[in-house]
């Protein structure tokens, strides 16, 4: 079986507009989450990492560029030239935006040619433009997921149509997996995978209505823990089977399975996403105990981490390091299986595991081995989990 | 080899199995529609009436996509896959949940506002816990599910997969699923015809298959 090698990446979040900028912040602890008093988005002040609104009346950034149409720093843009012809006459939306801004910078850094017919482009999200319906602006064509993916794929000049997926909270690790396997079965050479989630009304308002929203900073895997931050963000990353690429990070393997229980709540025992895990380690051939560190989902609910620790524990990874990034820049909900799959290739590259922020207490019945400071260890294969309403699981082997 | 073993297809108000038409109903809006079908049929399935009407349309689609011919005892839960594809996502339920937000907002009609949410209503009622993958195209991309269900298959990642388009948007819907197996796993009575995209293409077709 071919070899998968990672290329390039990216993480554009409110926490910096490239992998190395997140990963440094990461490091010194700084959390994008923070409070926020945002009557456009929530009635009540809320705790989420979201960017700062663009000041319309500010100076313009981009000849031919609507500043009013411009959600996110501009300065992502100032290296790349937009034809002004190819900006859609309702300009790019802030999804759209991240989307760009993410993949600009991940076939820069990756010395890519997305105009090669044997390279693909794969997006996850699972709301895409859903904030235009609060401002009236969305009819069903604009806000439909294929017509994003169009733009963005006529910007760049993909040959191919786009592939979307939109599979609730594994979206970005099922776009990984798919682009794997894509490129496994010789259909192309390079994969362009990237994801991104906004944060509008429409999402706070949901997941406040089951109750689901943290109080504060949330706390995976805390005894006191209450619920899930929001957060937005993109993240890109680019796979090749091409031989030239041999020493870089590999995607070895990955599986995807359902519950098989319940719509929104997660499997009491976590046997499916052990199954997944297991299925996943089988694909990547490697066992148990060659994993060096898990990086969960860890949304800070109460029945997702206790699911997740039954899981971890029944595949014989409880002794492994574990975090769960989501007290760094909450759930980017289609974005997140990206994000933090690409936080542990940088983690893999400095050998360095993060804290997990906001845990002090196990606070689940089978206790993980959390990690509460930096912890310097070899890391050459990492897992990567995520589950999702629908009763979705998906895992990640990476390996050196 | 891979094989199209069963086929339902649910659209302009006639449900189709294996490309006979089974059941018409005069036109009517689609949720009577979709409850007319359900009744028909004799299904016993109360979570039913919570459902949005995409996982209505779905769940209906694949009741009768297996109701003959398919036996689960023939497999493992994790070698069930299902692999659905649409154009509009959620839209359908995302602007009745987002009528709500005004108000009071409803968790109840907030869960349905993501597509794979279908997926997982068929994967409880079948006990399917293999594969997963929700895909978002303009049309029906049948060479891409050919292309996906191959490589979850031939990487024995799935023995048996339910694909195919699933959309509701207002009142217009289609419904079209296929189920997959391969051989060493028992067939129905009818043999099943070999997998391709065309041949998925031509059931996709009603009227013209109808004609030919």
């Amino acid at each position: 079986m071919k070899d998968i090698f990672v290329v390039s990446d990216n993480i554009f979040s409110p926490l910096g507009a490239t992998t190395a900028e997140n990963f440094s912040r990461l490091e010194k602890g700084i959390p994008g989450v923070r409070r926020h008093d945002r009557p456009d988005l929530a009635d009540q002040p809320f705790y989420a990492s979201l960017f700062d609104p663009i000041d319309p009346s500010g100076p313009a950034s981009i000849p031919n560029f609507d500043n009013s149409r411009l959600y996110i720093q501009p300065r992502i843009f100032q290296n790349e030239h937009i034809p002004p012809g190819a900006v859609p006459p309702d300009g790019y939306t802030k999804f759209e935006q991240l989307l760009l801004a993410s993949i600009t910078d991940t076939l820069q850094a990756g010395g890519i040619d997305p105009k090669d017919p044997r390279t693909i482009l794969i997006l996850s999200t699972t709301k895409g433009n859903i904030s235009l319906l609060e401002t009236g602006a969305g009819n069903p064509a604009r806000m439909a997921l294929h017509h994003s993916a169009r733009l963005i794929a006529d910007h760049f000049h993909f040959v191919h149509a786009p592939i979307v997926i939109s599979n609730a909270c594994i979206s970005g690790i099922l776009a990984l997996i798919t682009a794997m396997r894509l490129i496994r079965s010789c259909r192309y050479d390079t994969a362009v995978v990237a994801g991104a989630d906004i944060i509008s009304r429409f999402v706070l308002s949901g997941f406040g209505s089951f109750q689901a929203i943290s109080a504060g900073p949330c706390r995976p895997f805390d005894q006191s823990r209450d619920g899930i931050n929001l957060g937005e963000g993109a993240g890109a990353v680019i796979l090749s089977c091409n031989e030239k690429y041999r020493g870089n990070i590999l995607l070895r393997g990955g599986a995807v399975g359902n519950d098989a229980n319940h719509i929104s709540g997660p499997s009491r025992t976590g046997e499916e996403l052990c199954q997944v895990i297991n299925k996943s380690l089988t694909d990547a051939g490697c066992r148990a105990e060659d994993i060096d560190f898990i990086s969960a989902h860890g949304t800070a609910t109460v029945y997702n981490d206790e699911m997740e620790a039954l899981a971890i524990t029944r595949a014989n990874l409880q002794s492994v390091p574990v975090n769960s990034l989501k007290g760094y820049y909450g759930h980017t909900l289609g974005a997140a299986g990206l994000i933090e799959s690409i936080v542990t290739l940088q983690s893999m590259r400095e050998d360095l595991v993060l804290p997990s922020l906001g845990f002090k207490e196990n606070g689940v019945t089978t206790p993980l081995n959390i990690c509460s400071s930096l912890l310097h260890i070899p890391l050459n294969s990492c897992l990567k989990t995520a589950s999702g309403f629908g009763g979705c699981n998906a895992a990640v082997v990476m390996s050196k | 080899m891979e094989y199209i073993t069963a086929s339902c297809i649910i659209r302009d108000h006639v449900v189709y199995t294996n490309e006979k038409a089974v059941f018409e109903q005069p036109p009517a809006a689609l949720p009577e529609f979709l409850t007319a079908v359900y009744h028909h049929f004799g299904f016993q399935y109360p979570k039913f009436y919570k459902m949005d009407l995409l996982s209505k349309l779905g769940w209906l689609t694949a009741e009768l996509l297996l109701k003959e011919g398919f036996n689960a005892a023939d497999y493992q839960p994790e070698e069930l896959a299902i692999v659905l594809s649409n154009a509009n996502a959620s839209l359908d339920t995302d602007y009745k949940y987002f009528a709500t937000v005004k108000d009071i907002p409803s968790p109840a009609i907030f869960v349905y506002t993501l597509p794979n949410i279908m997926i997982g209503e068929i994967c409880i009622r079948h006990k399917f816990k293999g594969e997963n993958a929700f895909f978002i195209s303009e049309a029906f991309d049948a060479a891409f599910i050919e292309q996906y269900v191959r490589v979850l298959m031939d990487g024995n990642n799935a023995r048996a997969c339910i694909c195919g388009w699933v959309d509701v948007l207002g009142e217009e819907y289609t419904a079209a699923l296929f189920l997959i197996e391969t051989p060493g796993t028992p067939f129905p009575q009818t043999p099943g015809t070999p997998f391709s995209a065309a041949t998925m293409n031509r059931i996709f077709q009603p009227q013209i298959a109808r004609h030919e």
